[in-house]
């Protein structure tokens, strides 16, 4: 069956991990979206048979929380801080500067799938802020003047 | 074995990166002198001291040394370490207004080591508790000890555990809230990243206390790291025997689990929290029933936050009535709090209740970067308010927060300058509520929409005269008539900032004129010839080509074609354009 070829033995396994466990559907998501970048679709039917839930039960949940995401994800992930610390220390010049430099509004991925720009509401570094986050790599500080060097040395590999 | 531990950081450094290498220099030294099995050396990410250059501790004998140089090095192993004697022209002179309870393990052990946690007595709480104390002595205790709920509301402790305790039924849950979303506060990331154990310690008290055998972590995604401590932290304690079965051979049996938030800020909310760990939308539901008496799978619930279950073991161990001694007759104990904003040292403090928020912005923050003053502070995030300036003499507690409409929240201060508007400040905050808000109630998702347009069209000046009847009409409605918390208190920023700075609003709608030049709308560019050098610059960097003119005549900008970006602004050498 085609739509199977999406979900991995470990998908499957994860479910049955966490099939008996109260409610274990968000976590189940989580550890999709920890696997794939994203919850596709058809992982989500899958998902939907397995645990004999409606998909319109796990879409609910899915849409409701920022953090689970429906598209896959650029190669490189931008989270620019837009925390109350972070908003007042200049992260919406940052925000611009990102955008004027690749092109892109917030959500977006770059044409050539490499950067993808995320606002997030605050990274938990406030002492250093204005923040921003690369991938898992956490940059303080952040002028507008840093930004252009920052992001090129995420083109070339 | 060691005999003497240091404690080593570079304050006057941005990154870590300085910190190691005078590490790696003292290292050395300690090598040099054949020591490095008598003296442990402890890089520590945060000393409680900021902007004083190299800074050293020495325990046990308590030296603390600020604005160190290298070439004192020497000097201090051969005086201090290995003489025990102390060097006065090194000696930190300004004591600490600090005092760390909550954080007083945070960079002083392996957060990794249960061991650490145990060698620093970590546990004996525990113990204490199940060998010594009955439920109701542990529930009289905390009465005694005034320890408040830090997530925000301040609700007694002992009160929420008692009455889940009083609640007869076969299974109970405990959760720790560690859904940290209130943007610029992040101490419980701090204390779960610092010293997960008393975290843990603290959640297996309340569940012996309460009678529960079953216990949560309900923790946000976006903290990885907390996450994996917590979990590191918890299999140890398993291996410890300290939760799992028979827990240090009583007949007490605990079992937690972990379950990720995944960024709704709503979930702070108790009830919210509750359906979202029972894997459903974390929308609110109606209280009463409280989660004391119908809480997680409609069983009694007792949720506390993080820094309230960290303050429990010290309270335990260093006995209540020395905990009572410190803050006021109604907050007892030490606020942690994350003071972040236009302050010259940011980064968590941790203080007695009572001390005043000048105390903790001026003799702990060092006042503003820019050197400013102060026009406000805000605490309790997106559910708080602002305190202006004349108002910093206040002690700070969760009463008088409350009088001066704000709150103690989760412990966000965040200091502004007078370059911050306070109508952009309030559209900031409730921007983020009306984000967040999870739609389920009308007074919250349309009363948050529709005074967000109107401060919308106050920050673009198009604001009327009626709008600020209209804003505290709606804010009103939104207090009395919301599900939750969130509702509850999405207006409060507006509401205070209206409080205290009405002017400001006025200016904005009357005289379209925003003092602090940040509500761009509002701000006309003009260039003050006596200072125009009539280099180009701005000519050539206007996307718009607004500028006009030649460089006999000079320049001047065309208002109309003006899109208010600020590029000439930026790029003029000669402060030339003028922002108004």
């Amino acid at each position: 069956m085609e739509r199977h070829t999406l979900l991995t033995d470990e998908v499957k396994q994860l479910v049955e991990r966490w099939k008996d466990k109260e409610g274990n559907l968000i976590m189940i998501l989580h550890e999709i979206q920890n696997h794939h970048g994203y919850v596709p679709r058809q992982v989500a039917l899958d998902v939907s048979a397995l645990l004999d839930i409606p998909l319109a039960r796990i879409y609910e949940v899915l849409t409701f929380y920022n953090y689970f995401k429906l598209s896959a994800p650029g190669k490189h992930r931008i989270s620019v801080c837009m925390g109350t610390a972070c908003y007042l220390k200049g992260a919406p010049e940052l925000i611009k500067e990102i955008k004027n430099i690749l092109h892109i509004e917030e959500g977006q991925t770059t044409k050539d799938g490499n950067f993808q720009l995320n606002v997030v509401r605050c990274l938990g570094c406030c002492g250093l802020a204005p923040v921003m986050m690369i991938d898992d790599k956490v940059y303080g500080k952040v002028r507008k003047q840093d930004i252009m060097d920052i992001l090129s040395s995420y083109v070339k590999e | 074995m060691y005999t003497k531990t240091v404690f080593l950081k570079d304050t006057g450094a941005d990154t870590e990166e300085r910190t190691r290498q005078v590490y790696s220099v003292f290292i050395d030294l300690i090598r040099n002198h054949n020591l490095q099995d008598q003296v442990q050396v402890v890089r520590v990410a945060d000393i409680g001291i900021y902007n004083q250059g190299i800074v050293i501790e020495i325990l046990p004998d308590n030296v603390l040394y600020a604005n160190v140089k290298e070439e004192d090095f020497s000097r201090i192993i051969d005086t201090t370490i290995k003489e025990s004697k102390v060097i006065e022209d090194l000696l930190y002179k300004k004591p600490s207004k600090q005092l760390r309870i909550v954080l007083r393990n945070c960079g002083r052990i392996n957060p990794e080591s249960i061991e650490d946690y145990i060698a620093k007595g970590g546990y004996l709480a525990l113990k204490k508790v199940l060998l010594e104390m009955t439920p109701d002595a542990v529930i009289e205790e905390m009465k005694k000890s005034g320890l408040r709920g830090r997530g925000g509301a301040g609700y007694p402790t002992w009160l929420k555990w008692k009455f889940t305790r009083q609640v007869t039924a076969e299974q109970k849950y405990v959760i720790c809230n560690a859904d940290e979303g209130d943007p610029g506060a992040y101490m419980d990331r701090s204390v779960l990243e610092g010293d997960p154990h008393s975290v843990v310690e603290g959640l297996i008290i309340a569940a012996y206390t309460i009678g529960a055998s079953r216990g949560y972590f309900y923790i946000r995604a976006e903290y990885p790291l907390a996450v994996e401590r917590i979990r590191l932290a918890i299999s140890q304690a398993y291996e410890y025997g300290l939760l799992g079965k028979s827990i240090l051979g009583t007949d007490f049996d605990f079992d937690i689990e972990i379950r990720l938030g995944a960024g709704a800020f709503v979930c702070g909310e108790e009830t919210a929290l509750i359906a979202s760990i029972e894997g459903k939308r974390g929308t609110p539901r109606p209280r009463p029933p409280y989660p004391s008496v119908k809480g997680l799978w409609d069983k009694p619930t007792a949720i506390n936050n993080v820094e309230t279950l960290a303050n429990v073991p010290y309270i335990i161990l260093e006995g209540a009535d020395n905990f009572a001694k410190i803050g006021t007759a109604t907050s007892k104990g030490t606020k942690v709090f994350a003071l972040t904003g236009k302050v010259k040292n940011s980064g968590l403090v941790e203080v007695p209740m009572g001390i005043t928020l000048r105390e903790i912005v001026y003799d702990i923050g060092g006042g503003t970067i820019s050197g400013k003053p102060i026009k406000a502070v805000q605490t309790g995030g997106p559910s708080g308010g602002v305190v202006p300036e004349e108002y910093l003499d206040t002690p700070v507690d969760y009463e008088n927060l409350q009088k001066l409409g704000s709150i103690m929240g989760s412990g966000g201060m965040i200091v502004m300058d007078e370059d911050d508007c306070m109508v952009d400040i309030a559209r900031f905050y409730l921007g983020f509520c009306v984000d967040e808000s999870c739609g389920k109630c009308a007074p919250c998702r349309i009363g948050g929409f529709q005074m967000l347009k109107v401060l919308e069209r106050i920050a673009s000046g198009k604001g009327k005269s009626a709008d600020i009847s209209l804003l505290k009409r709606i804010a009103f409605a939104m207090q009395k008539a919301s599900l939750c918390g969130l509702g509850q208190t999405a207006a409060n920023p507006v509401l205070s900032t209206l409080r205290y700075f009405e002017n400001e609003y006025k200016e904005h709608i009357d005289e379209r004129y925003c003092r602090a030049a940040k509500c761009v709308e509002l701000l006309n560019y003009t260039i003050i010839q006596e200072k125009c050098k009539r280099c180009t610059v701005c000519v050539n960097q206007c996307p718009v080509k607004a500028i006009a003119g030649s460089r006999e005549t000079g320049f001047s900008i065309n208002v109309d074609t003006c899109i208010k970006c600020g590029r000439c602004f930026e790029v003029c050498k000669f402060k030339a354009i003028a922002r108004k």
